[in-house]
């Protein structure tokens, strides 16, 4: 009958007052273990969808509006820029690899992204099924894309206008599909991808032109084509301090760092974390007064007990450990259903989801749940010490004598 | 053997109480009378090693109790001395048998089921073993706060008033069984008393005045 079998049992002797207390930690770490998961998972995909992008270049505006419509592909963009001025920029000595984008439509709430081979190897993309796109209408579609809408090879789809909505569909030209990605873990997996001038045709009808464009010749037609932005990785450091400077004073557009726009955005969510991290520790100290409440009104009643155990032989500091164990094994039970349910939790606010492009799993563990370990340690100890150090130090003669 | 050697002791408050030197011989069964509030659980509790008195030594079988350091006291104790207070308390959240099991732990001894049983079974409650103490009544209770004195074959067992709760004829079994078990068990027995119906048992007396 070891010590911590008798804080055991001593807990399970209340189970109504034990589990209340077992709960108020869970309830604070399970919101604590939301908010970790969350936030870290966030964070990674706004990384992972900008991590070889060093700059995008596009109308003026916000730039955090610009980051999220030609990274993230969440918001409007920001208006066009010339194809002419982009393709200056691309061709400047600052830059390794410059992508154009051309966006505006949609085909069932997925956006249709014109683009070039760059994008490809800015990406690092991968066909499963099929190939690149080549040809006008050609599409390589993203493999969630492919997953959720039902796409297969060969199968032919008509764009909307607009980045949500098909009221206005362009009847004119069928977009086929050419290949299915392999899964990116990036947004590249809800795109489809075309090149730039089956975008054009769709909004030109009436100047329709049997041979293909390419985005790079110098056609004279090119004078006034217009794309939306232009996604750019610099040749070296030096860049990040001359290049943007160069865009936004000498240019009509502007230069938006997906890492400071991506850190911006993330402080602003972070407030919202902030309110709710306080949220939890709170509750996490409500629920370590409880569980001192809680051990300080027994240890009255168990006095008694506590003082028979030292006339059987226990020390006093087998006294202060079983005190102080029944209150870490509270707070430890309450921290590992917390973190438990925190899991499950975010697991189904993930499978609810509607979009997929930031989709949240409850199946990833991360090192940073060892704090919350730690924590539900440090609240046991907090709640229990006073108590145990009082069993410690009780005076048994005068308790016995008290019958 | 057990001897007390110029004991007194002081209260807080200042109260003083004296108790003239004893020599108890092992295996013998002693009578501590006194009135109400003469010091019968004072001295109880300074033999016991519970209460440390301002003056004087207590020697059990050649240790002087007061020269060990607390934790080895308490362990001294758990060993060599078996304690039954007047009203039966026993740990709420275990069962009987764990309750002894305890015992036999606190002590550093090895968990013996076999002693659980034969001690229980010497007491006639052996089917109580897997009951919770509030499941049982008030005689059968101080019948296992017995077990639980007797459980590590102490060569002390000491007693406050563990009648006086009863009724004549519980109180003439509990006495009985204290008689008894210190026979089975070679322990020396003293019981503190001031119930009339106990006296008749014992032929050493130690009387507080
Ligand atoms: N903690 C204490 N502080 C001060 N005085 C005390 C304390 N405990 C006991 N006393 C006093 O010491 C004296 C002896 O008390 P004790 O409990 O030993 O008597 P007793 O003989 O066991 O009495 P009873 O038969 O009623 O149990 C009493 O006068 C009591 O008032
Ligand atoms: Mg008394």
């Amino acid at each position: 009958m070891s010590p911590l079998k008798i804080s055991w049992k001593s807990i399970w002797s209340k189970p109504l007052s034990s589990a209340l207390n077992i709960m108020l930690i869970a309830f604070g770490t399970g919101i604590l273990t939301i908010l970790l998961l969350a936030s870290t998972q966030i964070s990674d995909k706004l990384e992972n969808n900008s991590k070889d992008i060093d700059l995008v270049v596009g109308a003026k505006g916000s730039p955090l509006q610009l980051i999220l419509s030609s990274i993230y592909y969440i918001d409007f963009p920001t208006g066009n820029i010339p194809l002419k001025e982009a393709q200056e920029l691309a061709r400047s000595p600052f830059v390794k690899k410059a992508v154009p984008l051309a966006l505006g439509d949609n085909y069932n709430g997925v956006r249709i992204v014109g683009t070039d081979r760059n994008f490809v190897g800015i990406y690092k993309l991968k066909v499963k099924e099929g190939k690149f796109w080549q040809n006008d209408f050609e599409t390589t579609i993203g493999t969630s894309v492919a997953e959720n809408l039902k796409l297969k090879i060969g199968d032919t789809f008509y764009g909307a206008h607009g980045l949500t909505g098909s009221t206005d569909v362009h009847k004119t030209h069928a977009y086929k599909v050419a290949g299915i990605l392999a899964p990116q873990g990036n947004v590249t997996d809800n795109l489809i991808l075309t090149n730039i001038s089956s975008v054009w045709k769709m909004h030109d009808h009436e100047e329709e032109k049997a041979h293909n464009h390419d985005e790079k010749s110098e056609a004279p037609e090119i004078e006034n084509k217009e794309i939306t932005s232009l996604l750019i990785q610099y040749r070296s450091p030096m860049s990040v301090v001359m290049f943007p400077r160069m865009v936004n004073e000498s240019t009509n557009m502007q230069a938006a760092s997906p890492a400071q726009e991506s850190t911006r955005l993330f402080s602003l969510i972070g407030v919202g974390v902030d309110t709710l991290q306080w949220f939890a520790v709170l509750i996490m100290f409500i629920a370590a007064i409880s569980v001192f409440v809680n051990l300080y009104n027994s240890l009255k009643e168990r006095s008694y007990d506590l003082a028979i155990m030292r006339t059987l032989g226990a020390s006093r500091g087998k006294l202060f450990l079983i005190v102080i164990a029944e209150g870490i094994m509270l707070t430890l039970a309450g921290t590992i259903i917390g973190i438990v349910l925190g899991h499950l939790a975010l697991q189904f606010i993930g499978s609810n989801q509607e979009s997929s492009q930031a989709r949240l799993s409850g199946l990833i563990f991360l090192g940073e749940e060892a704090y919350l370990f730690v924590a539900g340690l440090a609240i046991g100890i907090f709640a229990a010490i006073i108590p145990a150090v009082q069993a410690y130090r009780s005076n048994i003669s005068k308790i016995l004598s008290k019958n | 053997m057990i001897a007390l050697n110029a004991v007194s002791h002081n209260y807080q408050n200042g109260h003083k109480i004296g108790f003239k030197d004893w020599q108890v011989d092992d295996g013998s069964q002693w009578l501590l009378l006194g009135a109400s509030g003469s010091g019968k659980t004072t001295l109880l509790h300074i033999l016991t090693g519970i209460l440390k008195p301002q003056q004087g030594s207590v020697i059990i079988d050649g240790t002087s109790i007061y020269d060990l350091s607390s934790k080895d006291l308490d362990q001294f104790r758990g060993r060599n001395i078996g304690i039954i207070f007047q009203r039966p308390h026993l740990i709420k959240s275990l069962s009987i048998k764990e309750n002894l099991v305890m015992a036999q732990s606190f002590a550093n001894l090895p968990t013996d089921l076999n002693r659980v049983k034969e001690v229980l079974t010497s007491l006639g409650i052996a089917d109580k073993k897997n009951a919770y103490p509030s499941e049982l009544s008030h005689g059968q209770l101080q019948r296992v706060s017995i077990a639980r004195a007797v459980i590590n074959r102490p060569t002390l067992l000491i007693a406050d008033e563990p009648t006086s709760s009863l009724d004549d004829k519980n109180a003439a079994a509990v006495l009985e069984l204290l008689i008894d078990q210190s026979g089975i068990n070679q322990a020396t027995l003293i019981v503190a008393t001031h119930d009339k119906r106990v006296k008749d048992a014992f032929t050493n007396t130690y009387e507080l005045s």
